[in-house]
């Protein structure tokens, strides 16, 4: 017999973006390895166990790169995508929305917040401290 | 993982390539993918003396096709012994290179065709299709997001200048001046590259490949058939494929490619050193790409790329030929460029490039690139004096 147990209801990215609606950002953890996994799955990256715990990250963390995408003023204009290391380890693209796209630095700190963007929950990142309780 | 590199199992010299064919490049109006595919499948045919009749396997991909070997396979009426359709990106070419090996000296077919083309310019952009993740918010403007956040790390990391990326650019657009097939021919500077209209910083519109429509095609056979073919075979000396992610976020290190370890594998089943090779064949979606493959191939150490490129040391007269048909970036790129940069590798090692010849072309490396740097295959070709 399948065990079932671990494979009930929506799967990982939808639980990932029921909490961000919710107001709480959550990764996963793997109970196997004990290493920190996004984007989220059903089987951990590292060691291959299946058996993953949602855990609230620091909401810290350091630009590890970072791009202006260039975009027509009429159309919204210049935007930033990076990709944001978690102090949990893994790396995740996002934005960083209170610096200008290209004063974006590599080594910045950063802290995560949940946004809205085009009308959808996601998690994206200040330079600025925006008080203890980042998201 | 250990892979078979040598002893008799080992690939080395299985296959040899005995035709080559390319499309005319640029804007075919009026050309539909299949259609340009075909001009080049006729040509190689042609190069190598045979028919349609005669191809029992074949190799194909493409964005648009899904089903690409049946889609194939129709179109030329024959019904295959051996068929692979992989999609990788545009490594997979190089990729088909080590399943036409195998499938050629188990006796799965004796004739492999490997084909492609695309109307990616006159018939509008096509991308690879790719399921929605948690980063399609984002909006990153894909494939070069990934490439630019790679060049962003390179140049925090290791120093590399804008200037140096420049360097590729100019580079392949000289070797492009010496290939009539080239599609871009203009001088092009440093400065000119510097002063492009910016895409997505820190790439510039020269730091991109084209958008072509092309088509490109190559047949082997086992080596042992090699010689009864009107061209001086090429044979297959090295091949290996390997990957570190799907999409950038999830790359271990953005300054690292799979290539690190595909190369030195390819290198070890031809049983040659980079220093060893004469002419180097890589995929240059972007600036970038050229500088990552010469590191992790070990033509220069990790994070010396920029400086090793500089100078012209990658140009006509330079000291290492690289992607002399002029590259993705001045030559042609039809959404995926890894055949066409084995084939200018076959065509240097049977002399055939005339003002860009590389003088006793003996060995050449290829790299094939995929997806966001995810993919790399790894490649040496020999003429029959390096058997």
């Amino acid at each position: 017999m399948n065990d079932t147990s671990l494979f009930e209801g929506p799967g990982p990215v939808q639980r990932y973006q029921d909490a961000l609606t919710q107001g709480l950002f959550l990764i996963q953890q793997c109970k196997g390895c004990g290493k920190h996994v996004f984007y989220p799955r059903v089987m951990c990256p590292h060691c291959g166990a299946s058996e993953l715990k949602w855990v609230e990250p620091t909401g810290r963390g350091v630009v590890y790169s970072t791009s202006v995408v260039r975009q027509k003023p009429e159309k919204g204009g210049d935007y930033n995508v990076a990709l944001i290391e978690l102090d949990e380890g893994p790396r995740m693209m996002s934005r960083v929305m209170d610096v200008d796209p290209d004063k974006v630095k590599i080594g910045m700190k950063v802290s995560a917040h949940i946004g809205l963007l085009d009308g959808q929950h996601a998690v994206v990142f200040y330079n600025k401290e925006q008080g203890s309780k980042e998201w | 993982m250990v892979k078979i590199l040598t002893g008799e199992q080992s690939l080395r010299g299985a296959a040899a390539v005995v035709g080559v064919g390319l499309s005319r490049f640029g804007d075919l109006s009026g050309n539909s993918h299949m259609e340009i595919m075909g001009e080049a499948v006729h040509h190689a045919l042609a190069d190598a003396g045979l028919t349609i009749r005669d191809v029992d396997g074949i190799f194909a991909t493409n964005f648009v096709d899904q089903l690409a070997p049946l889609a194939v396979a129709e179109y030329f009426g024959i019904k295959p012994d051996f068929m692979d359709g992989s999609n990788l990106g545009g490594s997979v070419f190089v990729n088909s290179l080590l399943s036409a090996s195998m499938a050629l000296k188990y006796g799965l077919c004796n004739v492999a065709l490997i084909c492609y083309g695309s109307n990616n310019r006159s018939g509008g952009f096509v991308a690879p299709a790719q399921a929605k993740t948690v980063e399609s918010i984002y909006k990153p403007r894909y494939p070069i997001q990934a490439y630019a956040l790679a060049a962003a790390r390179h140049m925090y990391q290791y120093g590399t200048t804008p200037e140096q990326l420049a360097e590729v650019a100019v580079a392949a657009r000289k070797w492009a001046q010496l290939n009539p097939a080239a599609e871009m021919r203009d001088p092009l500077s440093i400065a000119d590259v510097l002063n492009a209209r910016r895409v997505l910083d820190p790439f510039g519109v020269r730091d991109c490949c084209l958008v072509s429509d092309g088509g490109a095609a190559m047949i082997l056979v086992r080596a042992d058939r090699a010689k009864d073919f009107p061209k001086a075979p090429v044979y297959m000396l090295g091949v290996s494929s390997r990957t570190t992610h799907n999409i950038i976020s999830s790359m271990p290190d953005l300054t690292v490619t799979a290539a690190a370890q595909s190369a030195p594998e390819a290198f070890a089943m031809a049983g040659v050193k980079p220093a060893d090779i004469d002419v180097v064949e890589l995929y240059d979606a972007f600036t970038i790409n050229t500088i990552l493959f010469l590191e992790d191939m070990g033509f220069c150490q990790k994070g010396e790329g920029g400086a090793f490129v500089a100078n012209g040391n990658i140009a006509p007269g330079g000291k290492l030929p690289v992607n002399t048909n002029g590259g993705g970036l001045s030559c042609v790129h039809p959404g995926m460029y890894g055949l066409f940069l084995m084939i200018e590798a076959v065509q240097q090692l049977r002399g055939e490039c005339g003002a860009r010849q590389i003088k006793d072309a003996k060995l050449a490396a290829c790299n094939g690139n995929g997806g966001y740097l995810s993919s790399q295959v790894t490649a040496v070709f020999g003429t029959a004096a390096t058997l």
